[in-house]
């Protein structure tokens, strides 16, 4: 039985095909001008990759915040849900889920089969999310995918006090001034949205295993800061974008009952 | 769903202009000054700008209002060299200088710092002294103020951590848009009725609502209005924690813009008292140089 899980991020696409033995096929897909023609284009991706076609599925389940102005929203899962179903699939032993996209960040405490046992999300403020990261790499004219490994290059602890996206522009650019170096900049960086993902888990209670995904988890600098702030081991998945999608072809293989 | 943000993550256009720019300006009174006037300065260095004030025996002298520079001690000592320009008088004629503000420890020549919230207070209490709730809009942050009839504070709230409400916030739709800092506010009253507010609270996030709003066809006066709508919502939400005492008024540069202080009064159901046609955003230097007429009273008697 094939079923497929979409997930319609504030800016990407994910689309996980499930079969019998697990992920058959995946696609992500930047972009959302025309949303419902994304959506279509990851889903045909993501089955071609699969080596099968929209009439082998079975079942779909969309989630993500623009779901329903895709046109999904009569077959949605929330994404806290999916997020720890997913989680749990991937790394059984995950009894905190942390997923933060461009947009949105959630901690999940679940439990052994995958349910939400309780939850947290920040929604309302970009700095904690990977809205924060893009405007600080614009800031110093990086790419987005070079600020966690040029964090690497940095052991010095400086700190960006504010807390705001808008007023961490104008420190980073003061800093920039100072000639402070890129690197420990970007340290800076991944030491902030770390401490503030840190504390929204910290609300819940962390219980191992920690499992880290959403886009923003390919930062290896966040994710070693974080590591630092929580005090434990995390596991990130190898394509962390998918998780969720993956979650929703879960439960929707769930609701088809095999 | 949030809009997109891709508009947003394109490369910053340096030849565009720079709309967020406001005028910086001095002013310089036109009365003859007594040969034994008592001087006093002040400085309230802001995040964004800085005013510096002298006045003559507690009057209005002379001032300047500048944007702040990286350098906050540098700012100071321009706003300061700006009032007394043309002014024949030197920097060792003031005889006492109270610096404020965010950069207040940085001012060189200051002899004491005092907080912007106490000298907004004096400032605007000698501006109409009828004023007991003062709303004091910066750069980068918000104060609710109450004061007696002495301009004391007696009771204040601030947000100083999310740029939503500030001054800056204001900089960064009026780029974002095209539409230069001073003509945002008369643009967004040209709407007949307010379309709902911007439902993002975070900046990024409404820039992103602001670039969906316009593809969909809203005019830039409707994207203000709602914009505005937002700010003075969240604004007055932490007035309203206080209590409003009347007579109400707004001091700082947002005071200077009418499409907010008109939603501000819609949404607290209050109008905003004059401050007698003095610029709001020089409030703090003025109440700073008030409070060092004092000190150096109070310095002589001894």
């Amino acid at each position: 039985m094939l079923t497929v899980g979409l997930d319609v991020g504030a800016e990407s696409i994910k689309a996980v095909v499930l079969g019998d033995s697990g992920i058959a096929g995946y696609a992500v897909l930047e972009g959302q001008f025309e949303l419902r023609k994304t959506c279509e284009e990851a889903l045909s991706l993501a089955l071609g990759r699969a080596n099968a076609s929209a009439s082998d599925v079975s079942g779909l389940l969309s989630t993500g915040v623009g779901n329903k102005e895709a046109g999904y929203g009569d077959r949605a899962v929330t994404e806290v849900v999916a997020d720890a179903r997913g989680a749990v699939w991937l790394c059984p032993g995950a009894r905190t889920a942390i997923d933060v996209g461009s947009e949105q960040a959630r901690a999940i405490r679940c439990d052994g089969t995958g349910k939400v046992v309780s939850y947290g999300k920040n929604d309302k403020c970009a700095a904690g999310v990977g809205a924060f990261v893009e405007a600080m790499a614009r800031a110093l004219e990086i790419r987005i995918e070079d600020v966690g490994k040029l964090s690497l290059q940095s052991d010095r602890d400086i700190s960006l006090d504010s807390n705001c996206v808008v007023f961490a522009e104008t420190e980073v650019v003061s800093l920039i001034h100072a000639r402070t170096s890129k690197a420990d900049i970007t340290r800076a960086i991944g030491d902030s949205i770390a401490r503030r993902i840190s504390s929204m888990v910290h609300r819940l209670g962390v219980e191992e295993q920690v499992i880290f995904f959403g886009g923003v988890a390919k930062n290896i600098g966040v994710v070693e800061r974080l590591k630092h702030h929580l005090g434990k081991s995390i596991v990130v998945p190898e394509e962390p974008q998918i998780v969720t999608a993956l979650g929703a072809a879960l439960i929707a293989r769930d609701q088809k009952g095999t | 769903m949030r809009p997109s943000s891709r508009a947003t993550r394109k490369e910053p256009d340096i030849t565009q202009p720079e709309f967020w720019r406001w005028k910086e300006y001095t002013w310089k009174s036109e009365n003859g000054l007594a040969p034994d006037a008592v001087l006093t300065g002040g400085i309230d260095v802001g995040s964004v700008s800085s005013q510096a004030v002298v006045l003559a025996d507690r009057q209005l002298y002379a001032f300047a209002n500048l944007r702040t520079g990286a350098d906050s001690s540098e700012s100071s000592v321009r706003a300061m060299n700006a009032a007394l320009d043309g002014t024949g008088l030197k920097l060792a004629d003031i005889r006492y200088v109270v610096g404020s503000g965010y950069g207040r420890v940085n001012v060189p020549f200051a002899h004491k710092t005092i907080t912007e919230i106490t000298c907004h207070a004096r400032g605007v209490n000698y501006l109409n002294p009828a004023v007991r709730t003062i709303l004091d809009m910066g750069g980068q942050d918000f104060k609710a103020n109450r004061c007696d009839a002495q301009g004391k504070v007696t009771q204040f709230l601030m947000n100083d951590k999310c740029a939503a409400g500030t001054g800056r916030s204001i900089e960064v739709i009026a780029q974002l848009i095209g539409i230069p800092i001073t003509e945002v506010g008369p643009l967004s009253m040209t709407v007949e009725t307010d379309p709902a507010p911007i439902s993002s609270t975070c900046v990024i996030f409404a820039k992103s609502e602001v670039i969906d709003l316009l593809r969909r066809g809203w005019s830039k006066p409707e994207v203000l209005a709602a914009y505005f709508g937002a700010l003075a919502r969240r604004v007055s939400a932490l007035i309203q924690r206080l209590g409003v005492a009347k007579e109400f008024a707004i001091s700082g540069g947002i005071a200077k813009n009418i499409g907010v202080v008109t939603r501000i009064e819609r949404e607290l159901g209050v109008k905003a008292v004059s401050l007698g046609g003095t610029d709001p955003q020089i409030a703090g230097a003025i109440g700073a140089a008030l409070l060092a007429h004092g000190l150096f009273a109070q310095s002589r008697s001894r």
